[in-house]
């Protein structure tokens, strides 16, 4: 489709001579001599080169009239669509200039500089313009007389590309000094803008990462937390959520709204979940209350059990979730740091949650209640609070929003049985970490994990990473076993 | 020794102990293969690595039943005492690995130049058996040490225990960690110089297991028989009140806790030559909850139930995973919710119910 564009482009354009030995040793050179042709044929940019070099690319050359058939190797067929993809730096459509030109950007060959110079000359767009710029000067860099490289260097210095840190990085070592210490200049130039945008980058990462943390643990601050249930199939909660919103995405396929379907999948996600943690609330859990060692085990075996089940119904296999057109992709919010949608929509996904339960839990009844039997359940019992629907009605609340934990982290990993596995022991960690009884603890714990996690992850790797978060939260709790945020009490046996 | 148990308990024993010691290393060794009397290698490695996991259920019982400690830590002091023991045997392997160097095969493959530190001594014997009785004893001295210090108990302790073994999982998974990473041990030739595949080793380290098995019982029921033992006791069912009584509970359940660890470090080591492989996977947490089943299918607070229960969940886990392994979670997660619900005294109340 590309090349049909830039060829219609070309065939508008005022037909030129072009090179006819180029043309030539393209149908008869060996290897080495048709990429020099290719070359200069690419430098002349302009159409009938761009006709010619189209056709070699399917394996013909007209030489005087008649059609050569050629040999076109691999070697020969990187080199020619290359050069077919940089010619789109001179079409007329916006969207193919700039694609070339990022590609050019990512690392082009040195025979594209008169091609990119020539293409400099006309561009006017804000976007490519400096792209194409970047591309010319790190092209220079390489090669040319010294006072060409100093000066590409020094351009390359006013950029904020993650490629032109790189590059001089590399000609900071140059054999000539001058070189070497203009590059230096500009580097030290590039990196102190690219800092910020990895020091913006880390945090955006940070809350992230604290949001997706947060979300797994919400709901086991509220069944551990307020209710003092040990739930270890909390991440099989989450699990069936993601798989829930797996399913809706398949119904949806199939019409019309397939953008919209996480409408559904939120609720359904939330729903589901809620039904079987309150099955499980009536069926095991209820029997259990004031044995905490006792639902430990028991509510593992539950876990056991629905990730078997989940693999009888699903396969063992990972299945796809796949996005929503509009959180696919992401923006560019600074210089080298490109922010995914999805992530930005968990991160206010996630704030909504917590705002919910806030509500929930201080201006409804049913929090008003919840309160209330944590507090002092006899108590609450005699002023005639139903304390066993509470208790189911709690335990659906927090199973509720482990599904929406799960629908959350659909849109950003893979979704499989074993999901919630690798979430349990970070959500205790993070409910324990803030401290048992509140949820502002539960807040501020994701968070500082997020960003430990996340800027240990930046020193030391991801997995050195957890280990030093896990440890430290295993001395923190020894140190302070209340957890960052106290509720005050008199017990002994607290 | 009358104390321990009484004449029906000595005669079980000893039945028992003639089984392991003399029965079946006959029908082992002296049948022939054909006869329907011979006893595979299938069988001696199943019992043998069954045996082990009744080590660690006593282990897990004495902190459990007796001391209301549920460790979710277990898993790891069983997985570093079969560490310890299979650096010796990857040594042992010596040039006979498929590169032919000194170094075991992972590291070559790695392509490290020579040792790391932690494997400083690692091809003598004694110095592994050292280390399977001070790396996890060590652990749970100084884990435990700050945990009951700062007086973190219940599901707390279970909590930050099982975050420990996860730790611990994820950082021996790391190929940069240098014990074999994901793989971990695997493809021994030899122990003490004797090759490890013959009828002859196994059974000797089978014997030596049930030796093991049999000094842990007796150990056990002499600690919980003991002034200690019951001291024990009464700090499960009420701490605060024998800490008032004078007692420093810190140092008992310090004690118990790491001698704990060191005879599940033991019960490791005795394993991993008989199974012929140790990895990370070992130590992930639901191994770990799995010996709580084990205890609480037996009953809790009864050294033979650990045994038991050890026995009928391994034995049962081994004939469903062929038979059907599609089901084998599903009974172990009904195990686990049935017996919490229906069975808080486990097989062994049930018996003695009938009684």
């Amino acid at each position: 489709m590309r090349i049909l564009l830039i060829l219609l482009f070309f065939a508008a354009a005022p037909v030129l001579a072009i090179d006819k030995g180029a043309v030539e040793k393209l149908a008869s050179g060996d290897n080495d001599e048709k990429i020099v042709a290719i070359a200069a044929l690419l430098a002349e940019g302009d159409p009938e080169a761009a006709a010619v070099l189209a056709k070699f690319a399917e394996g013909e050359v007209v030489v005087e009239g008649k059609v050569v058939e050629v040999v076109v190797n691999n070697r020969l067929r990187s080199a020619v669509t290359d050069a077919l993809a940089a010619l789109g730096l001179l079409s007329p459509e916006r969207a193919t200039r700039l694609e070339a030109a990022k590609a050019l950007a990512g690392g082009a060959d040195a025979v594209m500089l008169p091609l990119v110079k020539k293409a400099l000359e006309k561009e006017t767009d804000a976007d490519i313009k400096p792209l194409l710029e970047l591309t010319a000067a790190s092209m220079e860099m390489k090669g040319g007389d010294k006072a060409t490289r100093i000066a590409a260097i020094q351009r390359l210095g006013t950029s904020n590309s993650p490629n032109s840190r790189t590059l001089l990085s590399e000609a900071a070592t140059d054999a000539d000094e001058d070189i070497r210490i203009a590059a230096q200049k500009s580097l030290r130039e590039v990196q102190g803008k690219l800092a910020w945008g990895e020091r913006a980058g880390l945090l955006f990462a940070g809350i992230s990462l604290g949001s997706i943390l947060l979300l797994a643990a919400l709901g086991l601050a509220i069944t551990y937390g307020l209710m003092g249930v040990i739930n270890m199939a909390h991440g099989e909660l989450i699990m069936i959520g993601a798989y829930t919103t797996y399913v809706v995405q398949v119904l949806f396929r199939k019409t019309n709204y397939f953008d919209w379907y996480l409408l559904v999948a939120i609720p359904a996600s939330f729903v589901v979940a809620a039904a079987v943690g309150m099955i499980l609330e009536r069926v095991v859990i209820r029997w259990l209350y004031g044995r905490p060692l006792e639902t430990l085990l028991a509510t593992w075996g539950i876990s056991l059990m629905l990730i078997q089940s989940v693999r009888t119904i699903f396969g063992a296999a990972n299945v796809q979730v796949e996005n929503p057109a509009f959180m696919s992709g992401g923006f560019q919010a600074f210089a080298g740091v490109v922010l995914p949608w999805s992530r930005v929509v968990i991160i206010v996904f996630a704030a909504l949650v917590l705002f919910s339960i806030y509500l929930l839990l201080t201006k409804t009844r049913l929090g008003l209640f919840v309160r209330g039997v944590t507090q002092n359940r006899e108590m609450a019992a005699c002023v005639g609070v139903p304390t066993g629907s509470v208790d189911m009605w709690a335990f659906g609340l927090g199973s509720g929003i482990a599904g929406l934990a799960g629908c959350a982290l659909s849109q950003i990993g893979n979704v499989g049985p074993d999901l919630g596995q690798g979430y349990i022991v970070d959500s205790f960690m993070v409910v324990v970490f803030g401290g048992v009884g509140q949820l502002a603890g539960t807040v501020y714990a994701a968070l500082t994990l997020g960003f430990a996690n996340k800027f240990l992850e930046a020193m030391s790797g991801a997995v050195i990473a957890k280990i030093v978060v896990l440890v430290f939260i295993i001395f923190f709790i020894q140190r302070r076993p209340q957890g960052l945020f106290a509720v005050k009490g008199r017990a002994v046996e607290a | 020794m009358s104390r321990l148990y009484g004449p029906k308990g000595w005669t079980l024993i000893g039945v028992l102990s003639f089984i392991v010691f003399v029965v079946f290393p006959v029908l082992s060794l002296k049948t022939s293969p054909d006869s329907s009397f011979h006893l595979s290698q299938y069988w001696v490695t199943l019992i043998g690595k069954v045996m082990c996991y009744a080590i660690v259920a006593i282990a897990m019982d004495l902190v459990w039943g007796y001391t209301g400690i549920l460790s979710l830590g277990h898993g790891l002091f069983f997985a570093l005492g079969g560490y310890a023991m299979g650096m010796y045997l990857m040594r042992q392997i010596g040039r006979e690995g498929q590169y032919q160097s000194d170094l075991p095969d992972f590291m070559v493959f790695l392509d490290w130049k020579e040792l790391p530190l932690a494997w400083w001594n690692s091809d003598q014997f004694w110095w592994c058996a050292l280390l399977v009785v001070l790396v996890p004893g060590l652990l749970a001295l100084v884990f435990g040490f700050f945990a009951f210090r700062s007086r973190v108990k219940g599901v707390y302790f279970s909590i930050i225990t099982q975050a420990l073994t996860f730790a611990a999982m994820l950082l021996f998974f790391r190929n940069a960690t240098g014990f074999g990473g994901n793989n971990g041990f695997t493809d021994f030739k030899r122990i003490l110089g004797l090759p490890i595949t013959t009828s002859e080793t196994r059974i000797m380290l089978f014997v030596q297991t049930g030796i093991f098995l049999i000094g842990t019982l007796l150990l056990a029921r002499w600690i919980v028989t003991s002034k200690f033992g019951r001291v024990l006791t009464a700090i499960r069912d009420a701490e605060t009140r024998v800490a008032f009584c004078g007692y420093n509970t810190v140092h008992y359940k310090l004690a118990i806790f790491t001698l704990s660890a060191v005879i599940c470090g033991i019960a490791g080591a005795l394993y991993v030559p008989q199974v012929g492989i140790i990895n990370p996977s070992e130590m992930s947490p639901a191994n770990s909850i799995e010996i709580a089943i084990w205890v609480a299918v037996g009953g809790r607070g009864t050294l033979t139930g650990a045994i038991l229960g050890a026995g009928l969940v391994n034995f049962g886990k081994s004939y469903f995973t062929q038979a059907f392994p599609e089901y084998w979670l599903y009974a172990l997660g009904l195990i686990f919710i049935l017996v919490t619900l229906f069975l808080p005294q486990g097989v062994m109340g049930l018996l003695k119910k009938k009684t």
